[in-house]
Parts: structure tokens; C-alpha cells; sequence
């Protein structure tokens, strides 16, 4: 898939530089950072080209922690994050940087479990299984939320991400905001301490693992269980009504969560009643004042773009576009930006 | 240093058309001394760069934790606090397993393929195992997640613990992913280097040695056990000291069957994890500097361990030389 999106790029690149032998040479933008947006950006760049050739996009998904070191190093032109950087990480930035809400997406709890019943958890739950207190499947606190499904008494094998990413800081964001046992003795990061448990590497790893061992549950990526047709759990939110993760629910819970000024929030367990909990956004990293002021005037061009048009190709790559309501205000801040 | 048939074939080179040896022909030659030792120096350069690098991006680390990090054993991203022990330790143990499956399979290959193979079936067992050194480590380790680990588990697992469920090493709760699944792929994956090495040493044992066992009366096993094998046995332990390099510092397959738990436990049942994987798993996404110093140190380490093994296999080899009947170089 990446391989042949990459040559449809290359093409697509060949095919601009043929055609643009009269135009003057073509002003290249680098970006870098995390790998779960990477679908999408690719889209956005590949879009984007057809509307604006003059200008074209290099995104290199090297990881979350790479995106932040490169953009405070002035290495790229624009950076990219799954969680929003740390104080101590933005102090070290040697003009304001800002935080730029793209897409969202959702993390789903899978499971293994005969007859793949459709199983309802609640928070303090999953963070108990996750701390290795709850060990059978048929524990009353999972019984009581499931009336009607046969749960075995078999031992639950706990599988997560060994690789830092995204997904996992989302997921212990989550069980962080739930659970103070969790928030005390794990607490939430790209990468954690796990308490018990066997570690897959990427969603691929996580999910075969899931689906190799009877009893097994893990958490991925909402587009990865989509893609391949896991079993996902209902999670019980913040109002206290089971949700199924969808487009829909994630885009419900970023339009319930409170979002202050520098837009670095969290989005886990937002009090909207149709709002599913285990979510979180994506962020680019901007500097407020471009160094550059061509690239700065094309990467403001290209932002305005992906607000008013590039939202609606995330849906169909399983991302969950943000609400009106947020964009107004990315907006807002993205036409601040000074070149 | 140069033998007098080189010289003659030397100064016969249309470079220096005097047919006897000019001090001018020592031109050349000095110039190819140079350029092999610039290529010897460079390589010691690069390691030694390597382990610069390697040392300033850990200072902060080292500064921070002392010596202490060798043996904490606790790997904690969120409050910062980091130790290498269980990484140490899976990396030695995968590694050994690994040798302890793959150096009696190799060897023996080796000995069926110089010794009792028939011509004709030589060349396409070479080749089979030369295509096994070509498959990608992360094939093998997604083989090992959808094929081996069912197996393991289902099977050679269960029957381990209820055979010798008595030794700590086959205790504990089957998951399938472990120290031994680890072990078995990265078995699989040295197996071509030990067997080819191995081959070639078994193929420059002098067939004199054999003759001579033979005339002695010698049975087919024995001239194998006392002119072949033992005469040949540095180069093997060598052999497997370079299988021994590549195991140690084997990573993706690695980490997709080892189960990545930070952990010491007796039992190979039960998961582990490796300097080289947890490495290439937190890089990416490593964002305090304390974090990322520690990530270096465990490169640190993984290159220390390295050396201390080579340096070991060094020793053990110069105790090898003179004690056997049979002395070699």
C-alpha cells in the first residue's frame, strides 16, 4: 500500500516536473514526525499537488519524537506529533511553536473470545485487567456488564504495543483519566512500564497476537481493527453509555472536550453522551513566525486548504475529521502565522 | 616477504619493463601497502567513532544513573528511570540458545555435506541454505508469529513442560512468544553462516588426515571424530563465534516473537526482551533527553557486550591451540 502509493507520488512527481518545464523549479516543504497520520498527509500532499504544482510536500514518518526534535532543531519546515510536546520540550524552542489540530482517531480494545460475543467495558475496568488485577474473563466486574454473553474462565492475556507510539499514548492517557491506581503506578506516555503483559510490535503485532492466542486482548489503531475486521469492545463513557467506536463518536467527543488556547489538549473520556472515550488528535508543529517567507505563504496556503477541503478525505482513510468548531479556531490561528 | 616467484612475476609487469628486480618496482608495491592499511585503519576508525557516538549521546545517562544502570531493572519512560539488566540478559540467553540449536545442526550439515553426501546432492543443499541467509529477518519473524508460535505452543511446548516440567527453565504459563521461540528463529537465521563457514573448514581438512586415519584402521566415525572434526575444531568454534556476532545484535525478527517484556525469569517459557529491540522499538518516539541518552546507552552497552563476548571466544580459542592430539598452525 505505501509502496504503491509512493511510486503513485513519484509519478505523480515525473509527471509535474514534465509539465512544468516552463514554470521555474518547483519549492520543495519538509515535514517529519509521526507515523499515524501519514495516510492521510500523504493524501493531503497528493491533493494538493493538483491544485498548487508549484509547490510539493516530503513527509517522512519517523516517529513522534523525531518530528519534535526536527522541528525544534529548524531541520524541517513543519514537525508533526501524536501527543502534544511536553513544557520542557517547548521551552527549548527558540520562537513560539504552536500546535495545529489535523485529524483524530480512535483506539480500540480487541479481544479473542469464542463465538466473538460483542463485549461492553467500562474504564476502571479495562484499567484493572490492564493492571493485571483482573485475570479471568468471567470476573464479576466484566460479568455484571455483560448479561447474557458466556464468558470463559479462562486467564486474560494482556497484549500491548512494544513500540513507542501514538496509539499507546492515547490508550494510557485514557486509563490514566480513569483510573488513579493507573495515573499512580503507570501513569501515560508513547512508551510506559507496563504492569503485566506480552508486547506486539505495531498494530500488526498487537492484532496477531490478539488473534494467535484464545483469551488474548490488546489495543489498536480504529482504522487497523476496521481494515481487518477485529472484534472491538464498547467502551462506557464519560455519560455513562456504552459507545461503539466510529467517525461519528470520535468527531462527537473532540467537539465535547474542553480545548484550551495552545491546543494541546486531550480528548480521552469527553463528557459528549454520543462521544466514544479511548480518542485523541494529531497535531502539526508550526512556527508562529516562518523563517522563509515563500515556504511561509505556501505551508499558510496549504494549512487554509486542508481545513477547508482536505477534511473530508479523512473519513474514508478512517481518520475522524474535526468539528466545525474546532476548525474555526485552527483557522483562526493558522491566519496568525507570520511570514 | 615476498617470495621469489612473485618477484619474477612482478617484474615482469609492463610497469617495469627492467627484467630484473629495479628498486624502482618497490613503487608500486609500497603504494598497495598503504592503501590495505588505510582500508584496515578505516575500520578501526569507524568502530571506534562508532563507540564516540555512541558514549555522547549517552553522557546525560551515565551521568545520571553511574554504573547502576547495568543492573536496575527497571525500564520506566514515564518517571525517567532506567536500567539494562533484563535486556543484558535477554540478549545473552536468546543468543545462546540460538548457538546451542543452530552449532550441532550446522556442523553436522557441514560434516553430511563434505563428508557423506553424495556428489550430486551437495551443490542443491548449498544452494537451499545460501537462499535461507537471503530471507529477510522480518519474513522470518512474521513465519515465526503465524506458523512457529501455534506450533510452539500447541505442541513442543506442552510436551517440554509435561516431560521436564520439573527444571525451572519449562515452568510457568505458555504463551507461545518467549526466550526459546526467540532462540529457535534466531537458530534458524545463523544456521546458513555456521553452516558455510563450517563447510569450508571441513573442505581444507588435508584428505592425508583422512588417508592416514584410514590406514590406521580407522572407522568411518572415528576418522571422522579424530581426523576431521577435532582437527578442524578452532575454525568450527570460530564459525560459531561469528554466528554467536550476528545473533547478538539480530533484531526484528527478534522482537516479534520474544514477547518484549523487560523481565528475568528462569523459565524460557516465559517472554523477554533484547538491547538491540528494545532499541529500534523506543527510538522513534522517545522525546524526553534523558529517555533518548538511555536508549544510546543501551547501544553503549550492546557494543560492550559484543566486544566482551569476542574477547572471550578469543581466549577460549588460545586455549584450544596445542591441547588436542593433533596440532594446528
Amino acid at each position: 500500500m505505501l509502496s504503491h502509493k509512493s511510486t503513485r507520488l513519484a509519478l505523480l512527481t515525473a509527471l509535474a516536473v514534465a509539465c512544468a518545464s516552463v514554470s521555474s523549479a518547483q519549492m520543495l516543504i519538509n515535514g517529519a514526525g509521526a507515523t499515524f497520520p501519514q495516510q492521510i498527509y500523504t493524501k493531503w500532499f497528493d491533493e494538493y499537488q493538483k491544485i498548487d504544482g508549484s509547490v510539493r510536500f516530503n513527509y517522512q514518518g519517523i516517529g513522534s519524537g523525531g518530528g519534535q526534535k526536527q522541528i525544534l532543531a529548524e531541520t524541517v519546515d513543519f514537525g508533526a506529533s501524536d501527543g502534544p510536546m511536553s513544557d520542557e520540550n517547548l521551552a527549548k524552542a527558540p520562537r513560539t511553536l504552536w500546535h495545529i489540530p489535523t485529524v483524530a482517531g480512535a483506539v480500540v480494545v480487541s479481544y479473542n473470545l469464542e463465538g466473538n460475543p460483542q463485549v461492553n467495558l467500562d474504564g476502571p475496568t479495562l484499567a484493572a485487567i490492564f493492571l493485571g488485577t483482573i485475570s479471568k474473563w468471567n470476573d464479576p466486574a466484566i460479568a455484571s456488564q455483560n448479561p447474557g454473553v458466556k464468558l470463559p474462565a479462562s486467564d486474560i492475556i494482556v497484549v500491548h504495543r512494544s513500540d513507542g507510539s501514538g496509539t499507546s499514548f492515547i490508550f494510557t492517557d485514557y486509563l490514566s483519566n480513569v483510573s488513579p491506581e493507573w495515573k499512580q503506578k503507570v501513569g501515560k506516555g508513547t512508551s510506559v512500564s507496563w504492569p503485566v503483559g506480552l508486547g506486539g510490535k505495531g498494530n500488526a503485532g498487537v492484532a496477531g497476537q490478539v488473534k494467535q492466542t484464545p483469551g488474548a486482548i490488546g489495543y489498536v489503531e480504529l482504522a487497523y481493527a476496521h481494515q481487518n475486521k477485529l472484534p472491538f469492545a464498547t467502551m462506557k463513557n464519560a455519560a455513562g453509555i456504552y459507545m461503539s467506536a466510529t467517525i461519528d463518536s470520535v468527531t462527537a467527543a473532540l467537539a465535547s472536550a474542553t480545548i484550551p488556547e495552545d491546543f494541546r489538549f486531550s480528548m480521552v473520556n469527553s463528557p459528549g453522551t454520543t462521544a466514544y472515550p479511548i480518542c485523541g488528535a494529531t497535531w502539526l508543529l508550526v512556527y508562529a513566525e516562518q523563517k522563509d517567507h515563500a515556504k511561509g505563504e505556501k505551508l499558510v496556503q496549504f494549512l487554509k486548504w486542508a481545513y477547508s477541503d482536505g477534511e473530508k478525505y479523512a473519513a474514508g482513510l478512517d481518520y475522524a475529521p474535526l468539528p466545525d468548531s474546532v476548525v474555526k479556531r485552527a483557522l483562526e490561528r493558522v491566519q496568525t502565522i507570520k511570514y | 616477504m615476498l617470495t621469489p616467484a612473485t618477484h619474477v612475476l612482478m617484474s615482469q609487469t609492463p610497469s617495469s619493463p627492467d627484467p630484473l628486480p629495479a628498486p624502482s618496482s618497490k613503487g608500486p608495491d609500497l603504494a598497495f601497502k598503504w592503501v590495505a592499511a588505510f582500508a584496515a585503519g578505516m575500520i578501526v576508525l569507524l568502530i571506534v567513532l562508532v563507540g564516540w557516538q555512541l558514549y555522547a549521546g549517552s553522557r546525560m545517562a551515565i551521568s545520571q544513573f553511574g554504573p547502576s544502570f547495568l543492573w536496575s531493572s527497571q525500564w520506566d519512560p514515564v518517571q525517567d528511570k532506567y536500567g539494562a539488566l533484563p535486556f543484558i540478559f535477554g540478549t545473552l540467553v536468546s543468543s545462546l540458545l540460538a548457538l546451542l540449536i543452530a552449532v550441532p545442526l550446522g556442523v553436522a550439515t557441514a560434516v553430511f555435506l563434505t563428508e557423506l553426501a553424495p556428489i550430486k546432492l551437495r551443490q542443491p543443499i548449498v544452494m537451499a541454505i545460501e537462499m535461507l541467509a537471503a530471507v529477510p529477518s522480518v519474513i522470518f519473524g512474521l513465519w515465526g508469529i503465524f506458523v512457529l508460535i501455534p506450533w510452539l505452543r500447541d505442541y513442543l511446548f506442552v510436551w517440554l513442560k509435561h516431560y521436564f516440567g520439573f527444571l525451572p527453565l519449562f515452568q510457568g504459563p505458555i504463551y507461545g512468544v518467549s526466550m526459546l521461540a526467540a532462540g529457535i528463529v534466531v537458530a534458524i537465521m545463523i544456521l546458513p553462516i555456521i553452516t558455510s563457514i563450517s563447510r569450508e573448514i571441513l573442505r581444507s581438512v588435508p584428505n592425508l588426515q583422512r588417508e592416514a586415519a584410514y590406514a590406521l584402521g580407522a572407522t568411518r566415525w572415528e576418522v571422522l571424530k579424530i581426523a576431521v572434526l577435532n582437527y578442524a575444531r578452532r575454525g568450527l568454534f570460530g564459525a560459531a563465534v561469528l554466528g554467536l556476532g550476528r545473533a547478538l545484535g539480530e533484531t526484528m525478527a527478534v522482537t516479534m516473537v520474544i514477547g518484549n517484556r523487560p523481565q528475568i525469569s528462569a523459565s524460557l517459557f516465559a517472554p523477554g526482551y533484547t538491547l538491540a529491540s528494545v532499541i529500534a522499538n523506543e527510538f522513534t518516539e522517545a522525546t524526553s533527553d534523558l529517555y533518548l541518552n538511555s536508549l544510546f546507552e543501551l547501544g553503549l552497552v550492546l557494543m560492550g557486550v559484543a566486544i566482551l563476548v569476542n574477547i572471550a571466544a578469543q581466549i577460549m580459542l588460545k586455549s584450544m591451540t596445542g591441547s588436542g592430539p593433533i596440532k594446528v598452525n
